[in-house]
């Protein structure tokens, strides 16, 4: 078992992919992505990982060469954020509709306007319907783990993998952290090996034209796919805890047992909102928070499992869908609801865009109000919560 | 001199292979003059070879699924990102092959078929880091000089005057108002390996030149002239006329340049045939007043004295003189 040691994320998540073995790496620098990128340019200028690094020209190469590398055979990496990950959107359902093994970090960013480095998840929100699995870390830990994880995935279902980690809040601290020892990330993770590559001993045509006729077929393959790969997140992250000690799955519930109401939430501000859940329950509050690891595919029965008998729930997005039914989990929780015979009130709260620091006296009234909406049905689908006037 | 370009001894007729890399059966136009040097820088590349392509007509007419043209591995992403997709594609081979996962000794050629759209516009960017970055790999610029594949819209390739759907030759403006863009400078500003431009009329001189592309280390690029007799207004028939006098008329001169340094002209034009001749085989030109067929004339009687100039100044050192070593 590895020692527990005091680095940057951002380093440390470098450091797992350096582990992960990968041959290629292609990226572009952008903040809060680039202490990642950096150091795998330094991992690999000191020999101390083989790899070819393309310093490429744009995001938009950086995906596009992640996809002729992978293609051809390599595994690779790329990480961007923000306007980086906007510049390569074309090519991210190109890269899963080909079955290519591509992980990504993404230091999630807001997106420009205004210009703003600060964290939400309003970047990854505009990919989340292209077929890539989608994994979300709370802390420095989770982050290295999942990018272990994002190899094992990827390379069993054949799909890319996109591992966000909230940009500065995560990438930029430094947290005591446990490597997997070498060995244990070999055994984890064996050598790629493509069954279809672009190899002129075995030729094949990837992306050809896709005419009406076969069109839809493609893309129910791919649905069969990407929903056929929660098996494997599963049961990779059970196969990790193995070689790791360390337990993962897809929704992660903190005292959730006989809640009456649970906060929905992503990413680093659960760690806030666990304060919060604390402070309510030592006041005899029947709180709990339900924290989406895995984003995509959707898992649907674990978070019905996960809500209980919940009078409501106060869903906190961190990206706006203007003028629509609610943020990205709060349309996506309801939808799921719906789909269910629960139906415990809604409330979803849009909350920390760019940074904006949402306290555990934040979360205190989130819960007060979502509280007083058992009984008082809110007027709107949807608020943009501690906006200044 | 480049050692690998030193000894080159050309190809003749001979020494190409019955086979082709690209099946017969594909849906091209007749006449296309774009599929032709395609297939025959298969025909030299032959089999250990990868090729991407670009969005557009070679893309389209090839890979109807579950029908495919390509005998070799072949892969389309996207519209302007071929040269990345090379770039990435390239990557992988070098560090397969370091760490013992591809035989090491084993020659793969990447190639990449892109149109004058996804190089001269939407690609530029791309182009320019990958061929900065020094990947080992070919890119070959299929010119039809329009965006043929959406229907003959105006492209930074049209020549000036050419009628395109989104130049059309007007009652006020007449066609396309600006010069055909220096692709071949830009290209060769970033001092890569090799450098040539190619016609389909000249088609040993073209694999000869898609032969050095192979040769060398680093990138390669080939801009070749493309007939495309659907968005032109030529006769099927008239493609390998119109692309042999392309070259007569100096509107198209066929050259190569090593390293940014060295300018090699293949094809003197001491008496030129008049563009006149060239512009009347197709119908994007049929609106063109004496004038504007004159100004043509001018362009590329100037263009061509600048681009011989080039090759006396600039003309590779002869060999067994020592001026490779003095400059370095």
């Amino acid at each position: 078992m590895g020692k527990r040691v005091a680095k940057e994320v951002s380093i440390a998540v470098a450091d797992a992919v350096a582990q992960c073995r990968v041959d290629v790496i292609s990226a572009y620098p952008i903040t809060p992505q680039t202490h990642i990128v950096e150091h795998l340019a330094e991992l690999v200028n000191n020999g101390e990982l083989d790899a070819e690094y393309i310093p490429v020209e744009s995001e938009h190469a950086a995906m596009s060469a992640c996809i002729g590398a992978a293609a051809a055979g390599a595994r690779t990496f790329t990480s961007t954020s923000s306007q980086g990950l906007l510049f390569m959107y074309e090519n991210l359902p190109i890269a899963s509709a080909f079955r290519l093994p591509i992980v990504m970090v993404i230091a999630n960013r807001s997106i420009s306007a205004p210009i703003s480095i600060w964290n939400d998840h309003s970047d990854v929100m505009t990919t989340r319907d292209f077929g890539w699995i989608q994994t979300f870390a709370e802390n420095g830990q989770e982050a290295v783990d999942l990018v272990y994880h994002a190899y094992r995935v990827a390379e069993k279902c054949l799909l890319p993998v996109a591992v966000n980690l909230d940009g500065f809040i995560v990438t930029h601290v430094v947290e005591p952290i446990e490597m997997l020892d070498q060995e244990l990330v070999d055994k984890y993770l064996p050598p790629l090996k493509m069954k279809y590559k672009l190899d002129p001993k075995k030729p094949i045509t990837m992306g050809a034209i896709g005419v009406p006729e076969i069109y839809t077929e493609a893309k129910k393959a791919l649905d069969e796919a990407v929903k056929a790969s929660y098996k494997m997140v599963v049961q990779a992250w059970k196969e990790f805890e193995k070689i790791s000690g360390r337990r993962y799955q897809p929704v992660e519930t903190y005292r959730m047992e006989d809640a009456e109401v649970a906060m929905v939430i992503m990413g680093s501000l659960a760690e806030t909102a666990c304060n919060a859940v604390d402070e309510l329950r030592a006041k005899g509050k029947k709180v709990g928070l339900i924290r989406f690891r895995l984003w995509r595919p959707f898992p649907m029965q674990d978070f019905l499992k996960a809500i209980g008998r919940v009078k409501a729930l106060c869903v906190v997005d961190r990206a706006v869908s203007h003028a629509s039914t609610g943020g990205p989990v709060g349309i996506e929780v309801r939808s799921a609801l719906y789909q269910s015979n629960k139906r415990p009130r809604v409330v979803n709260f849009i909350a920390g865009l760019s940074g904006r620091d949402v306290t555990k006296d934040d979360f205190i009234e989130l819960f007060e109000r979502t509280f007083e909406a058992i009984s008082k049905k809110p007027k709107f689908s949807y608020e943009i919560y501690g906006v200044k006037e | 001199m480049r050692p690998e370009l030193a000894k080159f001894k050309p190809l003749s007729i001979k020494d190409l292979p019955k086979e082709d890399w690209i099946a017969p059966g594909h849906r091209a136009c007749q006449g296309c003059g774009t599929v032709l040097p395609l297939k025959l820088a298969l025909k030299v590349l032959g089999p250990n070879t990868i090729a991407v392509s670009a969005t557009g007509c070679m893309e389209i007419i090839s890979s109807p699924f579950p029908y495919t043209s390509w005998k070799v591995p072949w892969i389309h992403v996207a519209f302007e990102n071929a040269a990345s997709v090379a770039s990435g594609i390239d990557a992988a081979i070098k560090a397969l092959k370091r760490k013992g996962k591809l035989p090491k000794k084993e020659k793969i050629n990447i190639v990449v078929f892109a149109g004058d759209g996804a190089t001269f516009d939407i690609g530029l960017q791309f182009v320019s880091g990958a061929l900065e970055r020094g990947h080992n790999f070919i890119y070959i610029c299929l010119d039809n000089e329009a965006y043929m594949n959406t229907g003959v819209q105006r492209s930074g390739g049209t020549p000036k005057f050419a009628h395109t759907t989104t130049s059309p030759a007007g009652k006020v403006i007449h066609g396309n108002i600006t010069w055909k863009k220096n692709l071949d400078g830009i290209v060769i500003a970033h001092n890569i390996p090799y450098f040539a431009t190619a016609s389909p009329a000249f088609y040993m001189d073209y694999m000869n030149k898609v032969k050095k592309a192979s040769l060398v280390e680093g990138p390669a690029f080939i801009h070749v002239y493309s007939p495309c007799p659907t968005g032109w207004g030529s006769k099927s028939e008239d493609t390998i006329l119109i692309s042999r006098l392309v070259v007569e008329t100096r509107l198209f001169p066929l050259f190569e340049v090593i390293d940014g340094k060295y300018y090699i002209l293949n094809r003197k034009v001491d008496k030129p045939k008049p563009v006149e001749e060239y512009l009347k085989l197709q119908r994007r030109y049929r609106h063109l007043t004496k004038e504007e067929i004159e100004l043509i004339q001018q362009k590329a009687n100037e263009e061509y004295e600048r681009l011989v100039k080039l090759c006396e100044v600039f003309a590779p050192p002869k060999e067994g003189t020592k001026e490779e070593t003095k400059e370095t």
